[in-house]
């Protein structure tokens, strides 16, 4: 019933439709350059950036008096480049690392964001109230032009990309060589930089400065697991963005006094959570069941050996051994009777007495076929 | 052999008042297979990284068949270090040999079945056609090398610059990697490369450039690849070096490598 009434709601509600159309357009346009971020090891450099943008949305509406997203999403564009430009030039002229430098900018510009918001706050009029929504995000705020605004840069930002794509790729798996094909890479690195700085300040609004890193590194991470393809990996990126972002801001906007950042990177979590888990080649449920089948695999391959082992002392090789001789021969580590009984599935060794095991035919061949293998690995 | 490949005059460069490499003045000839060989910390990515523009220098020129190392990039392949990449880069064996052909195509230019070929005839010359759709990060070191060397040699450049391409290689890949090498020698192409065993290199190489951040001595390898030489290259820890002692260069080799 109430989900029926939600999808509703989200064709015919004007509030509800401007919310998920805005943090669609977040998530796909953060989740296609978060790619590249991530890629870059640069993760924590959107951290930097989205913080660092904090003064620019201050100081943009003390200039002007305006709230239009335009205005806003612009100041935050610039004092998050100006905060990248310094972490860029404290690492090369200093001594200072690069997290330390990401650490200084991010804190300096935060806390100076947070003064002057504090100072926007006390000032006498109302046309401030809403401000403080950039620190953990309100998308229910949000109104159609910004959506416009958000949807005109997003597109720009995603079809720069598109055009650059060989160039970017270039510049992400290989900068060095890329230059000595004669390709401008500082140039690139700008580009591509300033389409990530823009990526994060689209979703500043709806995110807040506080949590929208979680949506450039997030998707991208969880894409990562499922493809080896960088052309999949940005469109799946893209893809988890959205719902991330369409889910929890539909999350909040319906739920009283849910803030929209944190609802939405819980909804990325489960995401990345999945996908870590389940993704088919690199999900880690799936190779610990193929590390405990190697295991077992390995542990029958080892009994059958030490049986071959045991019989070469004797004349015939199918000369019957002990339970309790195999068992020492494997170090002492138990299931020797359970790995007995595949190999006797497997007609590979057969049992003569209750409690002794001898090799079949097979079963040496199957152990020289086994010892060759390993030689040819090697 | 009266061409010039390279040109290096007065090349000095310096990571922050340390200089890397001092006053190099240096000639390759076309046609040579040639080895920088030199301690750690002598320079010898820093030369190829300065010939190819690639890092800043404080003083000297490049001059690639006698014009900047700018204009002529067409003509120069590079084989970067393996280690310098993220081998667990979404994208698949083709893909980056492709990039070899990156900087005839341009701008924007997406690359197209003309470019597919070329990557798959690359790799087949370095044995590696039936990884063409492998993803990187399945490729052993040597493999990796192999990889490398096919994207320089879609570049069909004039001039190879190699780093250390026999870095952790099989016994295999590095016959393999040798005779492509002197493949490329033999029709006429000019190939540098970075090395770090000295024993090999009469074998392998005709020609090779001495290098402690200052220049040693380059030319032919029967006249520069000398015991003398090497001590001045090498510092006093080469004392016990003989020249037809192939354990001793290779004690050396382990001490410095």
């Amino acid at each position: 019933m109430e989900v029926s009434a939600l999808i509703n709601d989200l064709f015919f509600d004007y509030t509800l439709r401007t919310v998920a159309l805005g943090s669609a357009v977040l998530g796909i346009v953060s989740g296609a350059l978060g790619s590249y971020a991530v890629l870059r090891k640069q993760s924590l450099l959107g951290d930097a950036m989205s913080h660092a943008a904090l003064p620019g949305i201050a100081i943009a509406f003390l200039l002007t008096g305006s709230k239009q997203s335009l205005i806003l999403i612009l100041g935050a564009a610039i004092a998050g480049w100006i905060g990248t430009l310094f972490v860029m030039s404290i690492v090369r002229s200093t001594r200072i690392k690069f997290d330390s430098a990401l650490g200084l900018v991010l804190s300096v510009f935060f806390g100076f964001g947070l003064v002057l918001l504090t100072i926007i706050q006390k000032r006498p009029d109302a046309t401030q109230a809403g401000l403080d929504k950039f620190l953990f995000g309100q998308a229910a705020a949000l109104l159609e032009r910004d959506v416009i605004t958000m949807g005109v840069l997003g597109a720009i930002a995603i079809l720069t990309m598109m055009v650059f794509w060989k160039e970017f790729k270039l510049l992400s798996f290989d900068a060095d060589f890329g230059a000595t094909l004669g390709f401008p890479m500082r140039l690139l690195d700008i580009l591509l930089t300033t389409l990530i700085v823009l990526a994060i300040v689209l979703g500043l609004q709806t995110v807040g400065v506080v949590l929208m890193s979680a949506m450039v590194v997030a998707p991208a991470a969880a894409a990562r697991q499922w493809t080896d393809r960088l052309g999949t990996m940005v469109l799946l990126s893209s893809i988890f963005g959205a719902i991330a972002g369409i889910v929890g801001a539909l999350l909040s906007s319906s739920i009283d006094r849910l803030p929209t950042g944190p609802t939405i990177v819980l909804c990325i979590s489960v995401i990345v959570i999945l996908s870590l888990f389940f993704a088919p080649a690199r999900g880690l449920f799936w190779n610990w069941l193929r590390e405990r089948k190697n295991r077992g695999r390995l542990h029958v391959e080892a009994v059958l050996e030490g049986l071959y082992s045991l019989a070469l002392s004797h004349e015939n090789l199918e000369h019957p051994h002990s339970v309790a001789v195999l068992r020492l021969i494997g170090s002492g580590k138990g299931g020797v009777e359970k790995s007995l009984r595949k190999l006797e599935e497997q007609g590979l060794v057969k049992s003569t007495n209750t409690d002794e095991w001898a090799l079949t035919n097979a079963g040496i061949n199957q152990v020289r076929k086994l010892a060759k293998n390993r030689e040819g690995n090697n | 052999m009266s061409i010039n490949a390279i040109e290096v005059e007065d090349l000095t460069v310096a990571y922050k008042e340390k200089p890397v490499l001092w006053d190099i003045d240096l000639t390759v000839p076309e046609g040579v297979l040639m080895a920088i060989v030199g301690p750690n910390g002598a320079g010898k990515t820093t030369l190829i990284k300065a010939i190819l523009n690639l890092v800043n220098t404080a003083a000297g020129q490049v001059k690639i068949y006698g014009k900047s190392s700018s204009d002529q990039r067409r003509l120069v392949g590079y084989v970067p270090q393996r280690g310098s990449v993220d081998w667990d880069f979404p994208t698949s064996v083709k893909d980056v040999v492709m990039m070899g052909r990156y900087g005839a195509l341009g701008w924007i230019k997406r690359p197209g079945k003309k470019e597919q070929d070329l990557a798959i005839q690359a790799l087949d010359k370095v044995g590696m056609s039936q990884f063409a759709d492998r993803q990187i990060s399945q490729l052993s070191g040597g493999q990796q090398q192999r990889v490398f060397l096919a994207r320089a040699l879609v570049q069909d450049a004039q001039i190879y610059l190699m780093d250390e391409p026999f870095q952790g290689v099989d016994a295999t890949t590095e016959r393999a990697i040798v005779s492509l090498l002197q493949e490329l020698r033999a029709s006429g192409k000019t190939v540098v490369v970075v090395h770090h065993d000295l024993q090999t290199v009469p074998e392998y190489f005709d020609w090779t450039t001495l290098l402690n951040v200052r220049l040693i001595a380059s030319g032919p390898v029967k006249e520069v690849f000398t015991e003398d030489n090497l001590r001045l290259t090498y510092g006093g820890r080469v004392s016990f070096l003989k020249q037809n002692n192939g354990n001793g260069i290779s004690d050396l080799d382990q001490k410095t490598g």
